[in-house]
């Protein structure tokens, strides 16, 4: 343990950090590296094991041939995060029955889910200039969950009026959505599909609104990720993300404390040099041209046992996105 | 015999579409046509199990509190499109009571706290009781027989305009009643009685399982399937069990208890005054408590608490020996008056600064009881508390899940508490998209009741235990209570507030 703690150290160190962030933002100016160097350097002083709840839905987004060069340049890297994928894939395949056994291994998922479905529910009804008194808001917009795992977040979303597409790159995780989502009339109707967001653009689907939650640090490239994305939004259309930020309390509490202490997570779920901070997040979207309108962190209070929204974004956080109508 | 028949035909049939199904999911197929032919034998199942109806809420137990729930959820906006069945075998639900003003009060009454009515206000039920008998009281008198001490309450001390109002509870109900038929909210009620219930396990194992239960869909087959007395049944996402202290929905869901009796019984009827009562009276007698409160219209209700041999016998006594009971009970039996002792002014004259309105208050007489005004029923008292109050589909409200003494009236505004509390987590729920049958959705209901309603047992019980015994030095600390809670400013204020239902916890606030 804590020589891989210091072997991820070392790997954030000096020259290793500028051929890292080289690698992983390859289009970025000469300015931004200086950035996210200060960024990596200045770690989070408090370590406070609160714990935290990093989802575990599925890994995605296989990286498709076209970015493969890009992703040959930091040769170790990519292996390794391949290697990892699928070990993870097989991860998520073996415990993919327990996704909706609310006090198995997904059980900090299904607490989280109210807290990001509330901030998810009002931005939308804000955007969308939707009714947040109805108690189906969401009625008549068309929305993609990417990474949907076991539909932990499109069931509800269809509850809500929506129409809902589930894609993700592991077909157990599908089959297990779609016998769940028969049980209720009202969810029957989402559409789940075992295939991944470029592929999807490459069919010419548009999606009014695109959620990727706790689905980002588990894909290669990030940057690529997030073209995809905005490539499925409409004009004008949503797009949610979620993910762990990149800083010494996260890997204190998501990583070391859930993983290892709690157990909440299986061991090596998450890669601590995948995660984003949220101001890298804003890059790779802003080049993607989606505007980052809101953001929220989600913070866990042990004594209730509950997720709540607040401005702490040092661990868990979100981002809500509008695509660029130009 | 035709329904058994057509039952069979449905599961073979469903038997059939479950094993395609099953083949279809474990062949690799493309994602659109398996999407078709699932739709497909979706719809076919959707039109063979249109005969058992299905309800978002099924509330067994049209009383006070599974009323209370019905009128809360149908005035929250998130709720009232729900489909709600009530299933109560109490004819008085059907049919609208004519309640007539000349009636003599029915001796079964409720008080009802500031919090409750401001709840029932809220919802728009109150108006339908403000049209009929009720009574507030804005002054409460507690002592006991041993005549050391008294304690004076009053609206004024915490700035209220009433302590509590009595209502009877048939007005009560018919209140409710009124309010769910004034909106649009689309309630069924069945005037039948549950026989059982099937909540079918969460799993999410291969559907081939599921061949042995009788549920028509495999949509169906997920919901809790409730059978009544008449061998129709229903499916509901969420059973609520409001059907009183022996709930029938607590016994077939396999929620554990912890009770015990109180070997008390308690009398409650109607008397008659010759002027006007307009104060609550409670005095603690050797045996227990006896309370007369306000009705209105110079009726009062009394509620005596008494051990189960002198509740036989004063049950079987004729009227008039009886309200001779009631008035020694009340006024010169057991011990003396308690001295009117405001000059103790000057051990606490340090708070009289913030001395409250009754503090000042002498020590009155309760009105004479003249006559009795209806027949005498006699309940049995216990105390009970449920170890959970939710599981999968199912959750318990009111009485069913916790009874109490009567000492305090707090009983019935626990269960609307309970019912409150339950309305606003299914709004909560319903906004995020939740299946209200959700455990996790129902714990939280259960984290924010269970522990106000056993702060409140444990104060009743505490209450209960320390008045029961009659030993020289208990009972001059019962009368340093008295005087304590008569004289000092923040505990009265306290102690009214609690009761009141406007704050928490007895203290410490």
């Amino acid at each position: 343990m804590a020589s891989k703690l210091s072997y991820q150290l070392r790997n954030q160190t000096g020259a290793a950090i500028r051929r890292f962030l080289l690698h992983r933002f390859p289009n970025s100016s000469a300015a931004t590296p200086s950035l996210l160097g200060i960024r990596c350097f200045s770690y989070g002083s408090s370590q406070t094991v609160s714990p935290i709840d990093p989802s575990a839905s599925s890994p995605q987004e296989l990286p498709q041939p076209r970015t493969s060069p890009k992703v040959e340049l930091g040769a170790a890297s990519a292996s390794t995060s391949s290697s990892l994928k699928e070990n993870e894939l097989a991860k998520f395949a073996a415990i993919s029955e327990t996704w909706w056994d609310s006090d198995g291994p997904f059980k900090p998922l299904h607490v989280m889910n109210p807290t990001r479905l509330a901030f998810v529910r009002s931005t939308l009804c804000r955007h969308f200039k939707k009714d947040p008194c109805s108690a189906r808001p969401l009625e008549g917009l068309k929305i993609v969950d990417v990474g949907c795992g076991g539909g932990i977040l499109s069931e509800p979303l269809a509850r809500m009026g929506a129409t809902v597409t589930g894609v993700d790159a592991v077909e157990k995780n599908i089959r297990i959505a779609r016998v769940h989502a028969d049980l209720d009339p009202v969810t029957s109707t989402i559409e789940y599909c075992c295939t991944t967001a470029e592929k999807l653009v490459e069919e010419g689907r548009k999606f009014d609104a695109v959620m990727a939650l706790e689905v980002i640090e588990h894909v290669a490239d990030p940057a690529e990720f997030c073209k995809s994305l905005a490539a499925l939004t409409v004009p004008d259309g949503a797009t949610v993300i979620s993910t762990i930020n990149r800083s010494m309390r996260a890997y204190a509490t998501a990583i070391f404390a859930a993983e290892y202490i709690l157990r909440w997570l299986p061991k090596g779920t998450h890669q601590w040099s995948s995660f984003l901070t949220p101001e890298e997040l804003v890059l790779i979207l802003q080049r993607a041209n989606i505007n980052v309108k809101e953001m929220a962190g989600f913070v866990y209070n042990p004594l209730t046992g509950r997720w709540y929204l607040s401005d702490d974004v040092s661990v868990n956080f979100i981002a809500f996105g509008t695509l660029d109508s130009a | 015999m035709n329904r058994m028949l057509a039952r069979r035909l449905v599961t073979n049939v469903s038997r059939m579409n479950v094993l395609m199904k099953s083949f279809s999911t474990q062949v690799a197929e493309d994602a659109g046509s398996l999407n078709e032919k699932l739709s497909k034998e979706h719809e076919k199942k959707q039109t063979i199990s249109n005969n058992i109806q299905q309800y978002d809420v099924a509330i067994v137990g049209g009383g006070m509190a599974g009323m209370a729930l019905a009128c809360f959820l149908a005035s929250l906006p998130m709720t009232k499109q729900l489909n709600v069945a009530i299933i109560d075998s109490n004819p008085a639900l059907g049919s609208r009571l004519c309640i007539k003003k000349d009636d003599p009060p029915d001796p079964r009454v409720i008080t009802v706290t500031p919090a409750t009515i401001s709840f029932l206000r809220d919802a728009g039920a109150w108006q339908y009781v403000e049209q009929s008998r009720h009574a507030s009281f804005n002054k409460m008198q507690v002592w006991d027989y041993t005549g050391l001490g008294y304690t004076r309450y009053d609206a004024r001390d915490v700035n209220k305009e009433v302590l509590g109002c009595v209502v009877e509870n048939k007005v009560l109900h018919s209140a409710l009643l009124s309010r769910v038929e004034a909106t649009d909210f689309q309630k069924t009620i069945y005037p039948l009685r549950l026989t059982s219930m099937t909540l079918q396990p969460s799993s999410t194992s291969t559907v081939v399982d599921k061949f042995s239960s009788t549920a028509s869909s495999s949509a169906q087959r997920n919901l809790a399937k409730l059978e009544l007395s008449d061998g129709s049944s229903i499916y509901a996402k969420l059973v609520v069990g409001a059907d009183g202290g022996k709930s029938r929905v607590r016994e077939l869901a396999g929620f554990k208890t912890t009770e015990w009796n109180y070997s008390q019984n308690a009398i409650i009827c109607t008397v008659e005054h010759s002027i006007e009562n307009q104060c609550a009276w409670q005095r603690f007698l050797p045996s227990g408590p006896i309370a007369l409160l306000p009705i209105g219209d110079k009726y009062s209700n009394i509620v005596w608490t008494m051990s189960p041999s002198e509740s036989g016998h004063r049950k079987s006594m004729n009227d008039d020996d009886f309200v001779e009971d009631v008035n020694r009970a009340l006024d010169y039996g057991y011990g003396p008056h308690p001295k009117s002792s405001l000059g103790t002014g000057d051990l606490f004259s340090w708070l009289n600064m913030d001395s409250t309105f009754s503090a000042n208050q002498f020590f009155e007489i309760p009105p004479k009881v003249v006559k009795l005004a209806s027949q005498r029923m006699v309940f049995r008292l216990s105390l009970r508390h449920v170890n959970t109050y939710a599981s999968k589909r199912v959750v318990l409200i009111g009485d069913a899940a916790h009874t109490v003494h009567p000492l305090a009236g707090q009983g019935v505004n626990l269960g609307f508490g309970d019912a409150f509390t339950l309305s606003k987590i299914i709004a909560e729920g319903i906004a995020l998209g939740n299946d209200i049958g959700e455990v996790h959705l129902l714990k939280r209901y259960e984290t924010e009741r269970k522990p106000a309603n056993i702060m409140m047992m444990a104060v009743l019980e505490s209450f209960q235990k320390a008045y029961t015994i009659d030993f020289g030095p208990l009972n001059v600390l019962r009368a340093a209570a008295f005087h304590g809670a008569n004289y000092i400013s923040p505990l009265k204020r306290s102690i009214i507030s609690y009761a009141s239902g406007d704050q928490k916890l007895p203290l410490f606030t």
